[in-house]
């Protein structure tokens, strides 16, 4: 029942983009088109979702015992950029058609504020059983991890769609481009906002 | 002018660089943890005296711990002319976002004075409520003691009337003052037994 | 291009906010009010410039192929160091801001001048063009903090002009997008005028 509510919130309530911010410059970059705005989703979606899982365990079993929390930041960028450098690297055996079609978009996941931004939530809210911090809840923070890149994808998609359609739209000259789009995302956001209290 | 990327010189660099930067940070860290314990140090002292009556003691330094089912809490004890006035007590549960941090304050005969909020990660607007600035929510409880007013939400059949739309915060918020008037109980039961020696 | 060219560019031909278009994530998650906005800024400039003069100097080192993951170890260590002071000695303004801070390391500005400017630059101009890019970035974010104080509640820098609520939605996640769409317009037409 709580994964329930961990997935309602983080896709709909709580949406990592719309209503925390995070993951807002390939919003704004990338969302011009459905089928890029999937594409940069699955590979942030896999990067998130292992990223966090490894920062998770790292956090508790690593800096936490001795006693070196404060070398965090350090520690989950880089894990988090050797694992888009893995990514690229294996994208581009298996698939070498999806690599040339994400391009600059693959490297760029790794400043993309959402995937760290998730790894640093998933230690803060302290998934645990019964609040007791010895006892870490690990299916719980992925689960976390996945549905918040699920909303950050959901987010996207919405957009890119929104996006395709102002191109056709009679917009006046200073708006075109970056403000509509924003003034738009804002709109998005607001009809989020109608999720809360769902929980 | 980059030197040449052979693997032997990329290692040794990026190697170098972390352990600089680590080096470094270790430093930083040893510096400022003084700083850091007395910002903590100072937050505690204003949450304990927003929360208990005029005292003229160091809550701080009579600090001492009540173990309730194998957890550790924090007790303050207020004190005025050698005598207890109340108790600011430090409790914990588990909210709809992680754990909600409180500090209740109780008077010498059981009765709730008042309650402040040390940390929590809930959602701004709703949840968040729980803070006195943002909401009446926490007030309710001043003055009230527990014996006669029920700390459970109006759903569960207490007295207490939750935040609208955030009933798991609201919830979290009760179990966290409860399990603080069990402290309360518990301190006043081991204070009548053994001999409390400060200073 | 003159020393003083160096700082003013980085606030209106290459404001990082209105023109570079980077920087988004905080420019709408901590502009709550403007002492945010402005805390916000300064404690980004602070990495700038410091990043921005360290790379500088150590990028005739880095071999090509790890210049990336440098920088990022780089300017990692200066967030921490600017997590540690604020923890230390601004510790109201470190909650605030919260996540904010630790992401200033994926923060688009700093990497990318890193990458765009000091390593081909020399130690004093890196500085400069940190100091510069900092302002701009600094003077986007007050600004907006401003603007969506003073609709969403109806304060400035913590002053209260009316006696309740201004129009919530400003504080709240979709006002942060409309707000900075609109002071993007009135930028741009700003900036165009100053050209003629």
């Amino acid at each position: 029942m709580e994964y329930i509510i961990i997935i309602i919130s983080a896709v709909f309530v709580n949406n990592i983009l719309l209503s925390q911010f995070l993951g807002v410059c390939p919003f704004l970059g990338v969302s011009n088109k459905v089928g890029t705005a999937a594409g940069m989703s699955g590979a942030v979606t896999f990067v998130m979702a292992v990223a966090t899982l490894v920062t998770y365990l790292l956090q508790y079993y690593v800096l936490v015992p001795l006693g070196i929390e404060f070398m965090q930041t350090v520690t989950f960028i880089v894990i988090i950029a050797s694992l888009v450098q893995m990514v690229e690297i294996i994208l581009k055996k298996i698939s070498p058609a999806l690599y040339q079609a994400l391009g600059i978009f693959l490297p760029l996941i790794t400043t993309n504020c959402a995937v760290l931004g998730v790894a640093i939530l998933v230690v803060s809210k302290e998934f645990t059983f019964g609040g007791d911090p010895a006892m870490l809840n690990m299916p719980q923070a992925v689960v976390f991890a996945i549905a918040n890149a699920l909303g950050f994808g959901l987010a996207m998609i919405l957009f890119a769609g929104l996006r395709e359609q102002l191109e056709l739209a009679n917009v006046p000259k200073e708006f075109k481009g970056t403000p509509i789009a924003l003034i738009t995302a804002g709109i998005l956001a607001l009809s989020f906002m109608g999720f809360a209290g769902l929980v | 002018m980059a030197k040449e990327s052979s693997m032997k010189n990329m290692l040794i660099t990026l190697g170098g660089v972390t352990l600089i930067a680590s080096a470094l940070l270790g430093c930083v860290y040893a510096l400022t943890k003084g700083p850091i314990d007395a910002a903590m140090i100072a937050k505690t002292n204003s949450a304990i005296s927003s929360v208990v009556p005029d005292f003229d003691n160091d809550p701080s330094s009579d600090l001492f711990k009540i173990d309730l089912q194998g957890k550790d809490f924090k007790v303050y004890p207020a004190k005025k002319g050698g005598e207890i006035v109340g108790y600011a007590i430090e409790s914990y549960a588990s909210g709809f976002g992680g754990r909600i941090s409180i500090m209740v304050g109780f008077d010498a005969k059981g009765s709730i004075t008042n309650i402040s909020v040390l940390s929590h990660t809930e959602t701004p607007g709703l949840g968040d409520k729980i803070e006195p600035s943002k909401s009446s929510f926490s007030a309710q409880f001043a003055g009230k003691s527990p014996e006669d007013f029920k700390i459970l939400v109006k759903k569960d059949g207490g007295d207490v009337d939750a935040i609208t739309a955030s009933t798991i915060t609201s919830r979290a918020y009760c179990e966290a003052v409860s399990t603080a008037y069990e402290v309360f109980k518990k301190c006043k039961e081991e204070s009548s037994k053994k001999e409390v020696t400060n200073e | 291009m003159s020393k003083l060219n160096l700082i003013t560019k980085g606030i209106i031909k290459d404001n990082p906010i209105f023109v570079l278009l980077l920087g988004m994530c905080p420019t709408l998650g901590t502009t709550t009010s403007a002492i945010n906005g402005l805390g916000m800024g300064l404690a980004t400039t602070f990495v700038l410039i410091l990043s921005n003069m360290v790379i500088s100097s150590i990028s005739g080192l880095i071999p090509n192929k790890v210049r990336i993951p440098s920088y990022i170890v780089v300017i990692a260590a200066f967030v921490t160091i600017l997590q540690l002071l604020m923890q230390a000695y601004t510790p109201g303004l470190y909650e605030t801001l919260g996540l904010f801070i630790p992401l200033i390391v994926v923060n688009c500005i700093v990497l990318g001048r890193a990458e765009a400017f000091a390593s081909k630059n020399p130690v004093s101009d890196s500085a400069l063009d940190g100091i510069g890019i900092g302002l701009g970035f600094t003077l986007g974010l007050t600004i907006l903090g401003a603007v969506r104080e003073l609709l969403g509640s109806a304060s400035l820098f913590g002053i209260k002009f009316i006696n309740g609520d201004g129009m919530l939605v400003f504080i709240l996640a979709p006002g942060a997008f409309i707000a900075l769409g609109y002071l993007l317009v009135v930028f741009n037409k700003f900036k165009s005028k100053l050209s003629k």
